[in-house]
C-alpha cells in the first residue's frame, strides 16, 4: 500500500519532466512517471492526454525533445524498439501485431530463436520454453497453430509470452482490455498480478475505472501532456480522479451564439451494426449543435459513418427531413443534404496531390460541369466564393492542398461540403490538429452554420470543445449512447463519468 | 485444462508427421504431377519408359527449378522478381562470349563469373525494391527489360554457337550419373540447400516472418531491408547459374534467350503452394510446381491436345492453385476460429 520501502531500490522506470512536440503541436509538455518494480502502475487522462506518446517514447519509436529518463537508476536514451527492448522494456498495444502465418511458437522467438550444435533453430528447446511460458501464466495454447484466427486476448498473451522471454523488466500494457470479454480480462489480470508479483514493474493504461481500481497499487493522472498527480490508489477515489484529469477552465474560447432551434431534420432510429454499435437512436433538429462525445474507440465515428451510408449496418432507420436515407449510399446521403466532414482530413477529406479549388469544388463537379467538361474557370470562381466566405489563407486557388496549413486545409474542406449545400453536417473531430488560433474560427463557422438552420452533429474528443459548443451531449460508450445531457447540465465531469462507467446512466 | 508441456509420445508424433504429409500442399501437387505422367505413360509408354524419355523428365525442367526455387524465396518475402528471364539471357550469353574472348578460360571460371554476375543484377533489384520504396513488382518489370536492352545491345544479331564452346562443358548440359542428368543434380542440390536454409535458420525464418506481416517484422526490430536484399541477391544468383547452365544444355545463346522464363517460374512457385502476397509455401512446392508446369506441356501434345490449348491449360493450372489456396485459406482460418472459441467455451 505504501510506497515507502521501495524508495531506496531505484525505481523500475523513471521518466522526470519529458517533453515532446511534433511540428507546432505539443503532444507533452512536462510528463512524469516513477513506476516501481514490483507494483502495477495505472496511468490514465483525457483523450489526448499524452499517454500514448508518453508510451511511445518509453518504448523506443519516439525520442524525447527534453526530460530525462531512468531506467533502473540509470540514465537511457533509445533511439529505436530494438534498443527498449533490449533493455527490458515491453509494450503490449491494443491491437498486438503478430505473424499471422508462423506458429504461436515462432511468433514468440522470431529473431532470437535458440539454436542448436549444428547451427540448426532447436526447435524443441523453443517449444519447451514457450510451454514453459505459457505454463507459467496458466494458459492452455496451441503452440503449433499459426497465429492467425486468434482472437485478440490470445494475441495479447502471446506478446506477453515474448515479454517474459525478453525476461523484460518493465511491461507497458496500452488499454489491453478494450477488446476483452469479462473472462479474458480476469485472465489477463491474473497474469498481471504474477507478473508483478516475480519483481516486474507493470503499467497500465486504462478508460475504465473499475479495472484501474481493481488491479493497480498506484496512480497517476496526466492532463494536456503534463503529469498532474501520483497516489496509491488505496488513497483517492474515482470522483478525485475525474476531476484531476478533466479539471481546467472552461474558457470563451467556444462561442456558440444562440440559435433558434426548429424542427428535427435528422432521425436516427435504432440502428445496430453487429460488434460495431448496437440500438442507436438521436435526433438533430434545425439550428442545433449535438456533440458525440465519448473516448477514443467507443464507437462515434462508426456510427456517423453509418448514418452517411458509408459503413452498413444491420437494422434501423435513417431519416433526414422525412425522408429516409438509403443505407450504405453515400451519393443518395448527399443528394438528400447530408454533408460529412470526416476524422482524417489529409487521408479522408482531401486529395493532397490536387490544387485548393479543385478540392473545394469535387463536391459540386456534376453542376459546373457543362456538357460533361469542367473550366478551370469555373473551378476557380467557385472555390473563391468559399475560399473568401471561408477566410482561407492560401496565397492562390491553384496551390496545392498538401501544402496548407491544418486549419487551412480543414477550412477547404468544409467549404467543399458548405457547397452541397447540406441540411445537416456532420463533423468528425472538427479542430484535431489545429492551432488554436484557427480553432476558434472553425468554431465561430460552425456556430454561424447554425445560426443558418443548419443542423449540426458533431464528434469530438475534446471535452472544452464539446461543452462549449454542443446544445445537446450524447455520450457514446462501446457502441451505445449511455448518456444525453442537455448543455444546462453538462459538465467535464458528467461527461467524463457517463463515458467512464458501464452501468450508471447519467440523469 | 491442463498446460500443455508435456512431451508427446513418438507414436503420436509419427501420426503428426505422416498426417502433415498427406494434408500438406506439396503432397496434392506431387499427386498431380504422378497422375499427368501416369496418363501420358500409358498412351504413349516411351514418355517414361525409354533411356530419353526419363532423362528428358528430368532434365527439361531443371533449369525452370532453379530459377522457381529463387522466386519462390523472393515471394515468400512479399516480393517479386520479374527480371529473372533477362538476367538468364545476360548470363547465358556472357558465359558463351568468355568462352570464345577468352580462349582456354577454365569452365569453373566461366561458371564463376556468370553467378557473379547474376548476384550484381540481384543486388541492383534488391538495392533499388529496398532503397526505393517502389513495389518490386514495378522494379524488376522496369529491370526486366533494361537487363533485356543490355542484352539486345551487346549481343546484337550475333549468336553463340555451340561450336564456339568447349565440347566438355556442352556434355555437362547432357549427361548422366547413374541415369540422373547432372542438371538435375544441380537442381537438386539447390533445392534442398535452399529449403533447409528456410527452415532452419533465423535468417530463413525471417523472410517468412517478413513477408507474413512487414510492419510487424520491423517492430521485432527485425532488419528487414538486409533480409530483403538477400532474397534478390540469391534470386539473381540462382538466374545466373541457370543462365550459363542453358548455355550448356542447349549449346546456343543470342539476345532473347531467357524470355518469358520469369513468368514460368512465378507461375511454378504459385502452383507449388507459395502464397503470392508472402509468409507462406516452400521452395519444394516451386520445385515440383516447376517439374509439373513443364511435364504438362510436354504431356499435351502426346495427349493429341491441340497447340493453342496448351497454353490455356497452364493458365488453368495457376488459377486453379490460387483458387485452391483461397479457399484452403479460408477453410483454415474458419477452423483455427471455431478451435480457439471452442477452447474458450
Amino acid at each position: 500500500m505504501t510506497m515507502s520501502p521501495s524508495s531506496l531500490v531505484p525505481p523500475a522506470l523513471e521518466l522526470r519532466g519529458v517533453a515532446k512536440s511534433f511540428g507546432a503541436v505539443v503532444a507533452l509538455a512536462s510528463a512524469d512517471l516513477r513506476v516501481e518494480m514490483n507494483s502495477i502502475h495505472a496511468l490514465v487522462g483525457e483523450n489526448g492526454a499524452g499517454k500514448s506518446t508518453l508510451v511511445k517514447i518509453v518504448a523506443g519509436l519516439y525520442q524525447r525533445d527534453g526530460g530525462e529518463f531512468f531506467l533502473r537508476g540509470e540514465p537511457v536514451d533509445f533511439t529505436s524498439t530494438a534498443q527498449a527492448k533490449a533493455a527490458g522494456i515491453a509494450v503490449i498495444y491494443q491491437e498486438p501485431t503478430l505473424f499471422p502465418d508462423l506458429s504461436v511458437t515462432e511468433n514468440i522467438f522470431m529473431g532470437r530463436q535458440p539454436m542448436d550444435r549444428l547451427g540448426r533453430i532447436d526447435r524443441n528447446a523453443m517449444k519447451a520454453e514457450a510451454s514453459q511460458i505459457f505454463g507459467r501464466l496458466a494458459v492452455h495454447m496451441d503452440l503449433d497453430r499459426p497465429a492467425e484466427g486468434l482472437s485478440i486476448a490470445d494475441q495479447q498473451l502471446i506478446e506477453i509470452a515474448k515479454a517474459i522471454s525478453l525476461d523484460a523488466r518493465v511491461l507497458i500494457m496500452d488499454e489491453p482490455t478494450a477488446a476483452l470479454s469479462g473472462v479474458e480480462v480476469e485472465r489477463l489480470f491474473a497474469v498481471a498480478r504474477s507478473l508483478r508479483d516475480e519483481g516486474r514493474g507493470i503499467v497500465f493504461i486504462s478508460h475504465r475505472f473499475d479495472e484501474v481500481f481493481a488491479l493497480s497499487d498506484t496512480i497517476t493522472v496526466m492532463r494536456d501532456g503534463r503529469y498532474i498527480s501520483t497516489n496509491a490508489i488505496a488513497d483517492v477515489t474515482e470522483d478525485e480522479i475525474v476531476r484531476r484529469m478533466v479539471g481546467r477552465d472552461i474558457t470563451d474560447l467556444f462561442p456558440k451564439q444562440e440559435a433558434k432551434i426548429g424542427e428535427v431534420l435528422l432521425r436516427v432510429d435504432d440502428i445496430s451494426s453487429s460488434g460495431v454499435f448496437s440500438n442507436v437512436s438521436f435526433s438533430v433538429r434545425s439550428g442545433e449543435i449535438v456533440a458525440l462525445a465519448g473516448l477514443v474507440g467507443a464507437g462515434r465515428s462508426e456510427i456517423a459513418r453509418a448514418v452517411f451510408g458509408i459503413d452498413r449496418y444491420d437494422s434501423g432507420a435513417v431519416t433526414l427531413a422525412g425522408r429516409k436515407v438509403p443505407r450504405h449510399n453515400p451519393a443518395a446521403a448527399m443528394a438528400l443534404g447530408l454533408a460529412l466532414v470526416p476524422e482524417d482530413r489529409r487521408k479522408q477529406g482531401l486529395i493532397l496531390e490536387s490544387s485548393v479549388a479543385r478540392n473545394a469544388t469535387l463536391s459540386i463537379r456534376r453542376q459546373l460541369g457543362r456538357f460533361g467538361f469542367i473550366t478551370s474557370r469555373a473551378e476557380n470562381e467557385a472555390a473563391r466564393i468559399w475560399a473568401t466566405r471561408l477566410h482561407v489563407k492560401s496565397s492562390a486557388l491553384d496551390a496545392l492542398a498538401g501544402t496548407l496549413s491544418g486549419g487551412n486545409q480543414q477550412k477547404v474542406v468544409l467549404g467543399k461540403w458548405l457547397a452541397t449545400n447540406p441540411t445537416v453536417l456532420i463533423i468528425d473531430e472538427p479542430t484535431r490538429g489545429i492551432d488554436v488560433g484557427t480553432k476558434a474560427e472553425v468554431h465561430r463557422l460552425i456556430s454561424d452554420l447554425a445560426g443558418r438552420g443548419i443542423g449540426i452533429l458533431m464528434i469530438s474528443s475534446e471535452l472544452p470543445e464539446v461543452l462549449g459548443m454542443a446544445d445537446r451531449v450524447l455520450v457514446v460508450r462501446e457502441g451505445r449512447i449511455t448518456a444525453e445531457i442537455d448543455r444546462a447540465d453538462a459538465t467535464a465531469e458528467s461527461v467524463m463519468f457517463a463515458a467512464t462507467h458501464a452501468e450508471e446512466t447519467v440523469r | 485444462m491442463s498446460p500443455i508441456g508435456t512431451v508427446r509420445p513418438p507414436a503420436n508424433a509419427v501420426a503428426r508427421l505422416t498426417g502433415h504429409f498427406f494434408r500438406s500442399r506439396e503432397t496434392g501437387i506431387l499427386a498431380a504431377l504422378v497422375i499427368v505422367i501416369a496418363v501420358t505413360t500409358i498412351v504413349n509408354p516411351t514418355f517414361l519408359f525409354s533411356p530419353d524419355g526419363f532423362r528428358d523428365l528430368l532434365l527439361t525442367p531443371s533449369i525452370l527449378i532453379l530459377i522457381a526455387v529463387g522466386q519462390a524465396v523472393v515471394i515468400i518475402t512479399r516480393s517479386v522478381d520479374l527480371s529473372v528471364g533477362s538476367v538468364v539471357g545476360l548470363t547465358a550469353y556472357l558465359a558463351g562470349r568468355l568462352f570464345i574472348d577468352v580462349p582456354g578460360i577454365p569452365i569453373i571460371a566461366v561458371f564463376l563469373v556468370a553467378i557473379a554476375a547474376g548476384a550484381v543484377l540481384g543486388l541492383i533489384n534488391g538495392l533499388l525494391v529496398a532503397f526505393g520504396k517502389v513495389p518490386a513488382l514495378v522494379i524488376t518489370l522496369g529491370t526486366m527489360y533494361a537487363y533485356r536492352g543490355v542484352n539486345v545491345l551487346w549481343t546484337g544479331s550475333n549468336r553463340v554457337n555451340s561450336s564456339d564452346m568447349p565440347k566438355v562443358f556442352l556434355d555437362l548440359g547432357t549427361q548422366t550419373v547413374l541415369f540422373i542428368p547432372s542438371l538435375t543434380i544441380i537442381a537438386l542440390v539447390v533445392v534442398l540447400a535452399t529449403g533447409w536454409y528456410l527452415r532452419n535458420k533465423r535468417g530463413g525464418r525471417e523472410l517468412y516472418a517478413i513477408g507474413s506481416d512487414p510492419d510487424a517484422a520491423e517492430l521485432y526490430g527485425l532488419n528487414v531491408t538486409r533480409r530483403v536484399l538477400v532474397a534478390f541477391v540469391l534470386s539473381g544468383v540462382l538466374a545466373g547459374l541457370a543462365g550459363i547452365l542453358f548455355a550448356a544444355r542447349y549449346g546456343t545463346t543470342n539476345s532473347q534467350t531467357g524470355t518469358g522464363l520469369e513468368l514460368q517460374a512465378v507461375g511454378a512457385a504459385v502452383i507449388g503452394g507459395v502464397a503470392i502476397f508472402g509468409g507462406s509455401g516452400t521452395v519444394y512446392g516451386a520445385a515440383i510446381g516447376a517439374v509439373l508446369l513443364l511435364t504438362i506441356n510436354r504431356a499435351l501434345p502426346i495427349l493429341g491436345i491441340q497447340d493453342f490449348w496448351q497454353q490455356a491449360v497452364v493458365g488453368a493450372l495457376i488459377i486453379g492453385a490460387i483458387v485452391l489456396d483461397r479457399l484452403l485459406a479460408l477453410r483454415l482460418s474458419r477452423k483455427l476460429t471455431s478451435e480457439h472459441q471452442v477452447s474458450h467455451d
